[in-house]
Order: C-alpha cells, then sequence, then structure tokens
C-alpha cells in the first residue's frame, strides 16, 4: 500500500518535472546548428552514462541510511565488518569503466568539435569570413570580403560554414551564441578561431561568456541567420550606410560605451583587424599558415595581393 | 600625506553601505561595551587573543568562520535579489559597481574566509587530539596564522566604507584587474587581503604537516591513523605545494600595479594567459584543500553513528592520496575556452575525469559503512546523508564540464555557479558543519542542541535545491554568470525560485545561530552535559580525554596498538588516559602576544600600501620586521605545568568520571 503510494508520488514528480523542463526551452539542448548539435549528444551520452553510476549511488545511499536505522532491530547487524574484497572491486570496478568509456568520447569529441577544425560544407558553399573584436562593451563584426562591418549585429547565411577569427581590443571576453554551439575567448595581441554553421533561420541571442567589467551585462548582439538572398541584401544595406571605419573613426568607436546600439559601417579599412591584433605585438602578428610572426604592412600586403 | 585617501573614498552616497556601517558600529560598539562592563578585556587578552593553545585558536577560527559567513551570504543574497528583480528594463536596486564588487567579495570571502577558517579551524581541534599530541609542532606560527588571517578579513571588510572591493571577480582576471581598467583601489584591496591570509594559510600547511609527521603518538604507525588526520595530512601537503603559486601569481599582479610592469598586461609583452595558468595551478588543488577534510569529517563521523568501523580505510587512504596528487593534474580545465589544441585538451579533460574515481570509491565506501550498520540519527548524520545525495549531483555535472566538448557550451555560465556551489554547499559547508556538531561537545563540554541542528539541516538541504537547481537550467538556456541584468523572460521564473532557495538558506543560518543560542543557553541540564569526554562512543583518541581537554591534552601520552585507538582500548579494558599513573611536570609553550601584534602591523601595512600612504607602510613594515626579530631573541617562551597540578586535574576528571558512572 505505502509502496504504491510511494511509487505513485515518485511518477507524479518525475512527470511535473518533465514538464516543467518542457515548458522552458534549453537553448544549448536545443541548438540550430551542427557544433550545437554534437556538443548536445555529447552531453546526453555522457549524462546517461554517468548515471548508471549515480542513480544506484543515490538510491543505495538512501535505502542503507533507511534500513539499518537504530529502531529497525530487525536489519542485520555487523558491528566489525568493514572489509569485502568483492564489493571493493565494484566499486573501484565499474566507476573505472565508465570514466574509460567517456575517456574516449572525450578524446574523440575534443578532436570532432575543436573549434578550430574547420567545418564541412556541401559542394560550391564557400566559408564566410568574419573577424570579430570584442571592445568596451560590444562586438565588432568585420567583413572583410565583403569590405563592411557592424556593431552588435551579426548576419549569416544559413548552411554556410562561417570561419571567425576573433580578438579583442580590450579586457578578456568569450564569444558565445548559445543556439549555435562552442565558444571561444576574444584575448588582445592574439587571435582565436571559431567555425560554426546555422542550419536553420532565426535570431539567435550572442553574448560574452567572460566578465569584462560595468558594461558586461549589456555587450549582447543578435545573430541573424538568413538565406544567401537575405544576406546579400543585408550586407547592401550595411553598405548603404553613411559611415566607415578607419584609424580616424576607429578610436571614437573602440573607446568604452554600455547598451551600444547597433552600427553599419558600408567600409572598412582593408587590414582592419590585423592592426588592433599588431598593435599589442610591436607591430607583428602570427601568420595562422605558417605560425611565423610577420610584420602587419607585409600581412596587409599579402592579403592585397590575394584579393 | 594621505596618499590617495580622501574623504571621497567613504560611500556617503550609497545608502545600503551607510546602513551597513550604522548597524555594524552600532553592533560593534555594544560588543565592545559589554566587554568592558564585565570587565573581560584582561581574559580575552590573556586567555584567548594570545593563547597558542590549539583548541583556543580552533574556536576562534571558527568564530571568524562564522562572522564571514554572514558577510558572504549577505552578498549572496543581496545579489540573488538583485537578478530577481533586475528584468526587462528595471535596473535593480544594485548599480554595476556596486553589484560587481559584491559578486567579487563573495566569492572571495566565502574561499578564504569561511572555508579556510572554518577547514582551519576542524584541524587545530581535531588534528593534535587525535594522534595524541600535546599541541602543534609550532605553537606560536599557529597563532600568527590565525591573526594574518583575521587581519585579511578585517582589511576586506574594512573595503566596504572606506573605497571600495575589486570588481573583478573572486580570482582578479588580468587585464581587466590591471591598473589601466581597474584604476581604484578595489583590486589593491584584494591583492592585500589574499596576500596576508596567504602567509596565514602556507604557515597553518606547513605546522600541520610537521606535527603530524613528527608528532604522532607512539605506536601510531602511518596506516593506523584516523582518516581526518590523514585528508588534513593531504590537504596541508597541498597548501605547502600550491599557496606560494597562488603568492607568487598576485604579487606578479602586484608588481603590474604598483610598478607598471608587464607581466600580464595586454602590451609590453605581458600574458593574461600566464595568469590564468597560474591562478588555477593554485584554483584547482584549492578545492581539493577545502573537500579533502570534509571527506575525512564524513570519515569519522559516519561510522560513529553507524556504530561500526569505516568501510574500507585502506582504501579511503589511498583514494585520498590518489585525489592530492591528481588535483595538480587537471588546472586546464578551467579555460578550455582559451585555443588550446584538442590533444592538450583532451589530456586535461580526462585527468579530471579521473579524480571521479577515487572520489566515487569514497562514497562508496560511506554507504558500505552505514550498510548493516545501527544508524542513530543524531543531526551529524543528516549532513551526512544529504551530503551523499547532493555531493554525488555535483559530481556529475562535474564531470559534465570535465569534457571539454560539453565544457565549450557550459564554461562561465550559470550551469558552473550550479555546479561549484552544489560541490562546495553540499560537499565542504555541509561537512564542516556536520565536524562542528560532531566534536562540539568535545571543544565546550555540552552538547548541540539536535532539534535546531535538524532544522538547520533541512532547511540548507532544500534551500540549496531551490536556489541552484533553477541555475542550471537557466546555464542551459545560455545564462553567463556576474550578469547584474538581463531581459529574456524565460530565465525570469527560474531566477525567483532560486531567490525562493536562498531565502529558505537564510532560515538555515538562523536555525544555526538559534542552535548554537539554545544549546548555550541549555548548556547545565543533564542531558547536555558531557563529563564523559565521550558523548558518541567515539573511536579514535580525541574521545579519551576530559571535555574540554586539558590544556595539555593528555597527562600520559597514550600508546596506539590498532587503527581506532580509543575503540580497541575500551573494548580490551585497556585505560587510555592511565588515570591514577605517575605524573610527569608537562612542558607547555608560553602565550605571546607577538602573533597578535604581527597581525595588527600587517594590518597596517596593508592598509597603507592600499591607500599609497608610504610612511605609514614603512611603520607597518619595521613594526612587523621589530616584532618578528624581538620574538626570535626571546628565550622565556614555555614553561612546566607541575606533576602536583596535573594529577589534580587528572583526579577531578576521573571524579566525575566515577560519579557519572554511578548514576
Amino acid at each position: 500500500m505505502k509502496n504504491k503510494l510511494l511509487a505513485r508520488v515518485a511518477r507524479l514528480g518525475g512527470l511535473s518535472s518533465a514538464l516543467l523542463l518542457a515548458g522552458c526551452e534549453l537553448d544549448v539542448l536545443d541548438p540550430k546548428g551542427p557544433v550545437g548539435e554534437g556538443v548536445k549528444s555529447l552531453i546526453l551520452t555522457s549524462t546517461v552514462a554517468m548515471l548508471i553510476v549515480v542513480v544506484p549511488t543515490i538510491i543505495l545511499s538512501l535505502v542503507f541510511a533507511w534500513q539499518y536505522r537504530q529502531s529497525n532491530t530487525s536489519a542485520e547487524y555487523l558491528p566489525k565488518w568493514c572489509h569485502s574484497n568483492k564489493i571493493e572491486l565494484v566499486i573501484w570496478g565499474v566507476p573505472t569503466l565508465i570514466i574509460i568509456f567517456l575517456a574516449v568520447i572525450t578524446y574523440q569529441t575534443c578532436h570532432s568539435l575543436d573549434p578550430y577544425k574547420p567545418l564541412e560544407a556541401e559542394a560550391n558553399t564557400k566559408p564566410l569570413h568574419v573577424e570579430v573584436v570584442a571592445l568596451d562593451w560590444k562586438w565588432l563584426f568585420i567583413y572583410p570580403e565583403q569590405g563592411i562591418a557592424t556593431v552588435n549585429q551579426l548576419a549569416i547565411p544559413v548552411n554556410t560554414p562561417v570561419d571567425f577569427v576573433i580578438t579583442s581590443d580590450s579586457v578578456m571576453n568569450s564569444f558565445f551564441i548559445p543556439r549555435l554551439g562552442s565558444m571561444i575567448y576574444a584575448m588582445a595581441g592574439m587571435q582565436t578561431q571559431l567555425h560554426l554553421l546555422a542550419s536553420e533561420p532565426g535570431d539567435y541571442l550572442g553574448e560574452s561568456a567572460n566578465y569584462s567589467g560595468r558594461g558586461f551585462s549589456d555587450m549582447k548582439f543578435r545573430t541573424l541567420a538568413v538565406s544567401g538572398d537575405e544576406f546579400n541584401a543585408w550586407v547592401d544595406k550595411v553598405k548603404s550606410s553613411s559611415e566607415q571605419l578607419d584609424s580616424q573613426t576607429y578610436p571614437k568607436l573602440a573607446a568604452p560605451s554600455e547598451a551600444n546600439p547597433v552600427e553599419y559601417f558600408a567600409h572598412v579599412e582593408p587590414g582592419m583587424f590585423n592592426t588592433i591584433v599588431a598593435k599589442y605585438n610591436n607591430g607583428m602578428i602570427m601568420d595562422k599558415t605558417t605560425g611565423q610572426m610577420v610584420q602587419v604592412q607585409s600581412a596587409m600586403s599579402d592579403m592585397n595581393m590575394k584579393e | 600625506m594621505l596618499g590617495r585617501l580622501s574623504l571621497s573614498a567613504i560611500p556617503l552616497d550609497v545608502p545600503i553601505l551607510v546602513g551597513t556601517f550604522l548597524g555594524v558600529a552600532i553592533v560593534g560598539l555594544a560588543v565592545l561595551g559589554l566587554i568592558t562592563y564585565y570587565g573581560k578585556w584582561g581574559y580575552l587578552w590573556k586567555e584567548w587573543f594570545t593563547s597558542v593553545d590549539h583548541k583556543r585558536l580552533a574556536v576562534m577560527y571558527i568564530i571568524l568562520a562564522l562572522v564571514a559567513l554572514f558577510r558572504g551570504f549577505a552578498d549572496a543574497i543581496m545579489m540573488r535579489t538583485q537578478l530577481a528583480l533586475a528584468y526587462a528594463g528595471n535596473p535593480g536596486y544594485l548599480p554595476p559597481h556596486h553589484y560587481d564588487q559584491i559578486f567579487s567579495a563573495h566569492g572571495t570571502i566565502m574561499i578564504f574566509f569561511l572555508a579556510m577558517a572554518f577547514m582551519t579551524g576542524l584541524f587545530n581541534f581535531v588534528v593534535p587530539l587525535q594522534i595524541g599530541a600535546r599541541d602543534v609542532a609550532f605553537p606560536f606560527l599557529n597563532n600568527l596564522s590565525f591573526w594574518m588571517t583575521a587581519i585579511a578579513f578585517i582589511l576586506v571588510n574594512v573595503s566596504l566604507f572606506i573605497g571600495e572591493f575589486s570588481q573583478c571577480g573572486w580570482l582578479a582576471y588580468p587585464p581587466l584587474s590591471e591598473a589601466q581598467f581597474s584604476p581604484g583601489v578595489g583590486v589593491d584591496y584584494y591583492i592585500w587581503a589574499i596576500q596576508l591570509s596567504g602567509v596565514g594559510t602556507l604557515l597553518t600547511g606547513v605546522n600541520f604537516f610537521v606535527t603530524i609527521v613528527k608528532m604522532r603518538a607512539p605506536g601510531m604507525t602511518w596506516m593506523k591513523m584516523p582518516v581526518f588526520t590523514w585528508t588534513a595530512f593531504c590537504s596541508s601537503i597541498l597548501i605547502m605545494v600550491s599557496f606560494p603559486v597562488l603568492t607568487v601569481a598576485v604579487a606578479l599582479l602586484g608588481l603590474d600595479r604598483y610598478f607598471g610592469m608587464h607581466f600580464f598586461t595586454n602590451d609590453g609583452g605581458g600574458n593574461q594567459m600566464m595568469y590564468l595558468n597560474l591562478i588555477w595551478a593554485w584554483g584547482h588543488p584549492e578545492v581539493y584543500i577545502l573537500v579533502i577534510p570534509a571527506f575525512g569529517v564524513f570519515s569519522e563521523v559516519v561510522p560513529a553513528f553507524s556504530q561500526k568501523p569505516l568501510f574500507g580505510y585502506g582504501t579511503m587512504v589511498y583514494a585520498t592520496c590518489a585525489i592530492m596528487v591528481l588535483s595538480f593534474l587537471v588546472w586546464v580545465h578551467h579555460f578550455f575556452t582559451m585555443g588550446a589544441g584538442p590533444d592538450v585538451n583532451a589530456f586535461f579533460g580526462i585527468a579530471t575525469m579521473v579524480i571521479s574515481i577515487p572520489t566515487g570509491v569514497k562514497l562508496f565506501n560511506w554507504m558500505f559503512t552505514m550498510y548493516k550498520g545501527r544508524i542513530q540519527y543524531h543531526a551529524c548524520m543528516y549532513w551526512a546523508v544529504g551530503f551523499m545525495v547532493t555531493f554525488t549531483i555535483g559530481g556529475m555535472t562535474g564531470v559534465m564540464m570535465a569534457i571539454p566538448g560539453a565544457d565549450f557550451v557550459l564554461h562561465n555560465s550559470l550551469f558552473l555557479i550550479a555546479h561549484f556551489h552544489n560541490v562546495i554547499i553540499g560537499g565542504v559547508y555541509f561537512g564542516y558543519v556536520c565536524g562542528m556538531n560532531f566534536w562540539f561537545p568535545k571543544v565546550m563540554g555540552f552538547k548541540l542542541n539536535e532539534s535546531w541542528g535538524k532544522r538547520a539541516f533541512w532547511f540548507w538541504f532544500v534551500g540549496f535545491y531551490f536556489a541552484f537547481v533553477p541555475l542550471y537550467v537557466v546555464g542551459f538556456q545560455g545564462m553567463t554568470r556576474r550578469l547584474n541584468h538581463y531581459d529574456n523572460p524565460a530565465w525570469h521564473p527560474w531566477l525567483l525560485i532560486a531567490e525562493v532557495g536562498a531565502v529558505l538558506i537564510l532560515f538555515g543560518i538562523v536555525c544555526q545561530l538559534m542552535q548554537l543560542f539554545v544549546s548555550i543557553r541549555d548548556r547545565n541540564l543533564a542531558e547536555n552535559r558531557d563529563f564523559t569526554g565521550d558523548p558518541w562512543n567515539g573511536r579514535t583518541l580525541e574521545w579519551s580525554t576530559s571535555s574540554p581537554p586539558p590544556v595539555y591534552n593528555f597527562a600520559i601520552v597514550p600508546h596506539v596498538h590498532e587503527l581506532d585507538a580509543y575503540m580497541h582500548d575500551k573494548e580490551n579494558g585497556v585505560d587510555t588516559r592511565c588515570a591514577g599513573g605517575q605524573y610527569e611536570a608537562i612542558h607547555m609553550p608560553k602565550n605571546t602576544a607577538a602573533g597578535f601584534l604581527v597581525g595588527a602591523f600587517s594590518l597596517i601595512l596593508g592598509f597603507a600600501a592600499i591607500w599609497y600612504i608610504w610612511w605609514l607602510a614603512a611603520i607597518g613594515l619595521i613594526g612587523v620586521i621589530g616584532t618578528v626579530i624581538a620574538r626570535s631573541a626571546n628565550k622565556d617562551i614555555d614553561f612546566y605545568i607541575p606533576a602536583e597540578e596535573v594529577a589534580r586535574i587528572e583526579n577531578e576528571h576521573t571524579r566525575k568520571l566515577m560519579a557519572q558512572a554511578a548514576e
């Protein structure tokens, strides 16, 4: 009788918590891109693997704690018993097996989900390059191929790999779009890389995941994942802006500001990103293909030649 | 003359701080007034402030920890209230300048002044008694350690009313904490508080390491040492190895700020990544410094109340040592998102999850200690069982975050906050409170009230889940830590639930205060008094002396034959105390004011250096050095308790024991 009641209560509890969770959207467990999908399945697999130990542990602790209470004199009492090789084997063995399993998937996913690894795209899809600069307290996005820049708004075409190169012109931040997957730090004088892809159109929250001072809470941006045509239209809209980003206008933008509105720059001075990185390294920048430090001037001229 | 200090440093424009100041001033004056009224200054000075007795210092450490708990919790509930309010355009009641100081102070205080002080208090009380020693190896250093910790905590609280505290989080990551981005005195308060308390902690580590290596009772070989002492030993090793790293990291940051150097600056060849590596090379061992002794507490409490020996003593020792070693190999898991390669991340991720194996084994050992036992449900056991359930969940979320791929979306989110509060509250805090309930009668000679203890547990336990399960959820919703306000409607209901949790925890703290109050009020009731010194039918040597123990702990140093030495003696009819034996004069250290004076001069030095008042800093520094020289030259530092006095105290205790047995 009592057990039935307990079971019913347990079922009710489980059901209501499931309902509660279903009622709210869990952004990182409802991803809109392959990176997020990979992370999600990793989280779910590892959680299930660990629950194999965790659930029995919790249940057994409670069962033992109840069963062997002092008032239950019908339970066996072995006042000297304190060793069993069999039990020791199980309590070392089972967790070890689970950790071996987790270690294997950890190693695999460290490689498959490496933020620096370019994503595979469908044929004929060229990745989009975006250079990201964390400023006090806003995000600057430079589109070198389009020659435009924006603040606090990132537009990307769906089903196109996006190659981000990220730095900071201030303190450390972390570049994070929860719906798309992984984050990476933004640090002055350094370039970190991240590869993301949006497989569904939408308007996703972007944020800094590393506290950066007074204006941190409003250091948010919108990520507009749109079709290729809409993306081109967006680029044209940015190009119709009257603002330009060059060595004259940049310091004004870089000065600290809080809750900065979205801004568009129709034209960006080429090599702007490299200049921002190089100013912390005596004018040098690391060439990502060779790993060599090169003068930013030559890096810029290389880039010009390629274009 | 006053450096950077001017009247504008006093935050008269912040009503919360003015109110707090008035509150602190009124309570402070009342306490000082009462001490003066009852003429207790001399008693406090002679018997407590200058005491080198490890038992007295333990009590002072735990009082310091409880005061730090109130301060740290006040910060916590203010943050939760801010986040419950500051939604959809409402700025809340704490502007970023104030809020950022609060979360920085909360973390700093809870780790350095609540957890570390509580832990050191337990070490001080239990370790010498458990190993049959008469004091620690360096009693004067013990007193000095306490004062360094205490004045560092005072310094943090001075920042409330004079100037500001750091706004850079509890680890003050550069470049944000560099002079360029944080020109105020906040980070300097942080640096000096960490450095001064770090001296105290390092000396504590050295002290207990030497005490345990050199001062165990005859016969107590390594594998006959109680588990709590083992954990204190491992924790002391971790302190000795890791705290110097913290000192160096923070000192380099100080050099950047005070002398314009470039260790961690953006430019001039500085490298912030080096700071992250250094601070976590200390920071990760630090969490094991805290939690390993909590494991030690459960390893004493669960057998005592299950009325059977600890299951798998050997495994427990090896597991503890394995955790100690592994804790040095995992620091990179705090920054998987910094751009290290996949192999580096995989190594540190896997090393981290390997720690969960010995930790899991410990949990199973406590479970199998309960198995086929006769569990007495004192308040201690509530905390222990609550710990087993809660800590298991915290361990699981920890392993999740140890997988770099998962950490890429959970890093710095509220999921992380929920995880580490899950292990620090559910592991460290539950453990220390459990230990306090367990050893309190030994310290004071009377038991803590059971009903209020259980009420405190239930409020803490339920409050914990209300406060932190919502944070796991909003973590999955992409909410990052340290936000001051937000506009995402999905987060708001969860943060309201978390606020309810914080209020429940507040009730838990109130119940703990009530428990202390009621216990002290009813201390003379027969059922609360403990004349035997052994209220729980304990297994280890600390229960063989009177409660509270005499100043010399053991009139005749006990001989150890087995693990659980006292239980062995009781079962075999051996008189551990050798009552009525031939007593000898006992050599004891004299009390000294030197620790207090070094502390006071260090406080002056720290405060002056924060405000660039260099002449005052020089006075402080000269004072510290002068006191140390004077103390070193002092040969009059010990005395003997005559054999007759020892016999008188011991016979008195024997008389009480027999009276109690006759009842």
